[in-house]
């Protein structure tokens, strides 16, 4: 039997990170404010498990930390060379999938993919570029989607479905040519009913969703993985929330 | 009124009947979007409005749903659509020499449509006619046995503009090809035989002849039936009203398989009984078959069946006349999309979504079908239930190996003298399957299809097992003269192909994997490449959402393994070669500096004096 007095906890690299029942290991790592790459994965939303860098070794097994749900002495490897290679390799196909130019990008410095790269050591884009035309939606006269950066976390997706009631977002194709859409029979952002004031106008963890007219408000090497870097904001990340992610 | 508002009205009057035929539910939308692309020709923008408002879903989901799925068109399609099966079998008799004739016959290019909107000709991954290719599908329609005589005469058809139902019935002919019975193909019951057996023995009783008979899944996985069956039997259900599922996954769509297309055809009751016996045995009255798109020729029949179930009182309320049993089937049609046949992309199929494997856990057992305990079987899974209803589960366990119960279908293509279905206790011996196959000079066996297991001569020893050589039923044979890397080029194009892009390991690495051999076949690749590809595989395996992702990269880990020659042929050179020479491009430097030590050399030039660089 279980001594109710001591709460549950699972090895994390060796450090005993207790959980509460319900909790994945993400969860229980975010709260013990130890960092594991992620992209799709963000507190205020249904964890979905498809950006995979959050992939840890779990008793022996790959899975998925955003996931798979806790378990008292469960063993798991996070921070190892082995898991850190996987997970360069996948921001580098994440790179190459689609047409990423982080000097002239707007999101440069507050860019989740770009600061992974940079913690993971990640020094070129390895593969060779697939260079997909995906043209930019500049018809809404508050935001300005730029699919060139997607990177189909479907944050977006799950806040206007989940938070704003909206469903102006959803994903079509399959394979490498799965894709962003909106709710427009036109195809156009303008056409959705779609606002700043939306959650999922602020969620992008890339330069997909931007704010007109607010061109780099902060200048490069001031924002805000610039001044730290990803691995050391996890208790802003555990916390953050998407209406104040613009603060 | 706007042209655009005149349009949606058109469409609208078409397709009312077609979503009043489906209540209007969203949970069929892929078979309202089917039936829509039937009445339409193709899928435009305005009928997909119409439909998401119908459903009442958003729009952008509705549209998603349509660009998941190969055989939905967005834009006009040809009104005769050719789909040549390009599974590495039909190509290997000669189906890449049949597309270029076909599309030189009408003038056309390939996966493009004719300027006057006639006709289009591309390819669909294998349509499982593997035992009677090279084969093709026409508006959906199956042809098989294909020649260059076939060919042209279909061209003429095509450009006189012949109504399909007028072309040569002979071309739709789909032979079974049953070669070797066993138990089950040797089974000649009427209808409802196994589903009076299981009512007689009860349920409980039932699950215990299960057990006993420790049958495995016949769709590949393994999973053990009677704690599939036992699980859904005992979880509670989540939603109310409670209900509980049998699907029956008949989306055979693993290059190679055809042996639930023969079950289907002429085993339906035997299938149907099977699904009875599992509803009334986890307490199910609702049973669903997902039946793949490229088997739509065989839903008249399937249908046809259910209804005389019906009339005989085999299916329906008070079943069998025990006014206490009620159990129904009913058929849904994929949509060209091979991740489905993955039993949790086939249930969100099932659902009218995108065919995405769920998160697991919860597994379908208690939450599957709309989110309520399922039981998701093959179609030879359910029939071996069937057999087990009446002979009883210690007479199954007494057939094949110890943890290999009962028989096997397997379906076998490819360099044989004798394609087609056969029928084997587990623990047979690959060698003794291609000699019954007439297989005289076999370097290779892709068992269980791309996603299985290539064997080299020296492994025919093996048995065919789940302890051995584990199989889904696809045993593709190649001859001494076939090019091992053409036949992994072509699976790894298949995956490629068939990724559902959810996670990103598998959606980006298996492009990379199918470019990375097409660099290697244009005779541009290194040893380099072949490490990228070991590279990727371990990344696949280790971190894909699913099984699709996870054996992507078999077929060439298995042939670099055990076929290395085919590839080392194609590499420009075995050591990585850079794209320039380093040491010549220092040559402007040593000449601007004066100097010529070998310190100002690279590479060979440094070496040869001895000094390191």
């Amino acid at each position: 039997m279980n001594d109710v007095s001591q709460p549950p906890s699972l090895l994390l690299d060796g450090l005993p990170v207790p959980f509460r029942d319900g909790q994945t290991i993400m969860d229980a790592a975010m709260a013990a404010e130890i960092f594991i790459p992620h992209l799709c994965h963000h507190p205020e939303f249904k964890p979905q498990g498809s950006c995979k860098l959050c992939t840890v070794k779990a008793n022996g097994r790959y899975v998925s930390a955003c996931t798979m749900p806790a378990r008292d002495g469960m063993e798991v490897e996070n921070n190892s060379p082995d898991l850190n290679d996987k997970r360069r390799t996948m921001l580098q196909m994440l790179f190459v999938e689609g047409n990423h130019f982080c000097p002239s990008c707007e999101k440069s410095g507050d860019c989740m993919l770009q600061a992974l790269a940079y913690e993971l050591e990640m020094l070129s884009p390895h593969f060779e570029q697939f260079y997909p035309d995906r043209p930019v939606d500049a018809s809404h006269p508050d935001v300005l989607l730029d699919f060139n950066r997607c990177i189909l976390c479907e944050l977006c997706v799950r806040a206007s479905r989940d938070v704003d009631g909206k469903n102006v977002f959803a994903l079509s194709g399959r394979g490498i040519t799965k894709h962003l859409i909106v709710n427009a029979e036109s195809g156009r952002l303008a056409d959705t009913n779609f606002s700043l004031a939306d959650q999922a106008a602020h969620v992008c963890p890339v330069g997909v969703i931007l704010e007109k007219r607010r061109g780099f408000a902060v200048p490069i090497g001031s924002r805000r993985y610039d001044v730290d870097p990803i691995g050391m904001q996890v208790e802003r990340l555990a916390t953050r929330s998407a209406t104040e992610e613009e603060a | 009124m706007t042209d655009e508002g005149i349009e949606t009205r058109r469409v609208e009057k078409l397709l009312l009947p077609i979503l009043d035929g489906h209540r209007r539910d969203a949970g069929r939308l892929v078979q309202i979007l089917r039936q829509a692309q039937e009445a339409l020709g193709y899928l435009p923008a305005a009928a997909l409005t119409v439909i998401a408002r119908a459903v009442d879903l958003p729009r952008a989901r509705v549209e998603g749903v349509a660009g998941f799925y190969s055989f939905f068109h967005q834009n006009p399609v040809g009104h005769y659509r050719v789909l040549f099966s390009d599974n590495i079998t039909d190509r290997m008799l000669g189906s890449a020499e049949l597309i270029d004739r076909l599309c030189n016959k009408l003038w056309i290019e390939r996966g493009k449509v004719s300027e006057d909107g006639l006709v289009s000709v591309d390819t669909t991954s294998c349509t499982g006619m593997c035992d009677q290719g090279p084969a093709l599908l026409v508006n959906g329609r199956a042809l098989t046995r294909l020649s260059a005589e076939r060919v042209d005469r279909i061209s003429e058809l095509i450009r006189g503009q012949v109504p399909l139902a007028d072309w040569p019935p002979d071309y739709f002919v789909v032979a079974d090809n049953i070669r070797r019975r066993d138990a089950l193909l040797n089974t000649q019951w009427p209808a409802g035989e196994a589903l009076q057996a299981a009512i007689a023995r009860g349920a409980e009783a039932m699950l215990s002849e299960m057990k006993l008979s420790n049958l495995r899944g016949r769709g590949g996985a393994g999973f053990t039936t009677h704690i599939k069956w036992e699980s859904a039997r005992r979880a509670t259900c989540r939603h109310e009203p409670a209900a509980r599922y049998v699907v029956c996954n008949a989306d055979e769509g693993e290059p190679g398989t055809f042996k639930d297309r023969v079950l289907l055809s002429n085993y339906a009751d035997l299938l149907f009984d099977g699904m009875s016996v599992a509803g009334i045995t986890i307490g199910a009255q609702q049973g669903l078959v997902y039946l793949r798109g490229e088997y739509a020729y065989l839903l008249p029949a399937l249908r046809a069946n259910l209804e005389r179930r019906r009339q005989s009182g085999l299916l329906g309320p008070a079943l069998c006349g025990h006014p206490d049993l009620a159990f129904d089937i009913d058929i849904h049609l994929g949509a060209g999309a091979y991740v489905c046949g993955e039993e949790t992309a086939l249930l969100e199929s099932l659902e009218g979504k995108r065919g995405v494997p769920r998160v697991r856990p919860p597994f379908p057992v208690s939450e599957g079908y709309l989110g309520q305990p399922t039981v998701v079987n093959n179609v030879e899974t359910l029939c071996k239930a069937a057999l087990i209803a009446v002979h009883g589960g210690a007479w199954f366990a007494g057939l094949g190996t110890k943890q290999s119960t009962g028989s096997k279908l397997l379906s076998i293509s490819g360099d044989v003298e004798s394609p087609g279905i056969y029928e084997y206790p587990f623990g047979v011996s690959v060698a003794q399957v291609l000699n019954d196959c007439g297989a005289g000079n076999a370097q290779a066996v892709q068992v269980s299809g791309p996603s299985g297991n290539c064997l080299a001569m020296h492994e025919f020893s093996r048995h065919i097992a789940f302890e051995d050589v584990p199989t889904a039923g696809a045993f593709m044979v190649f001859g001494a003269h076939r090019d091992m890397f053409e036949v992994a080029r072509n699976f790894a194009h298949f995956f490629a192909h068939e990724s559902c892009g959810f996670c990103t390991p598998c959606r980006v690495g298996t492009s990379l994997v199918a470019n990375c051999m097409d660099k290697i076949a244009n005779g541009l690749g290194s040893q380099y490449d072949i490490g990228e590809i070991f590279k990727i595989h371990r990344l696949l395996h280790a971190a894909s959402h699913c099984g699709l992702g996870q054996a992507a990269c078999n077929p060439l880990f298995d042939t670099l393994n055990k076929f290395r020659p085919a590839y080392e042929r194609r590499l420009r050179s075995l050591d990585f070669e850079p794209a320039f020479d380093l040491d010549q491009a220092l040559a402007s430097a040593r000449q601007m500096t004066g100097r010529d030590d070998p310190a100002a050399h690279f590479g060979l030039a440094a070496r040869v004096t001895g000094v390191e660089p």
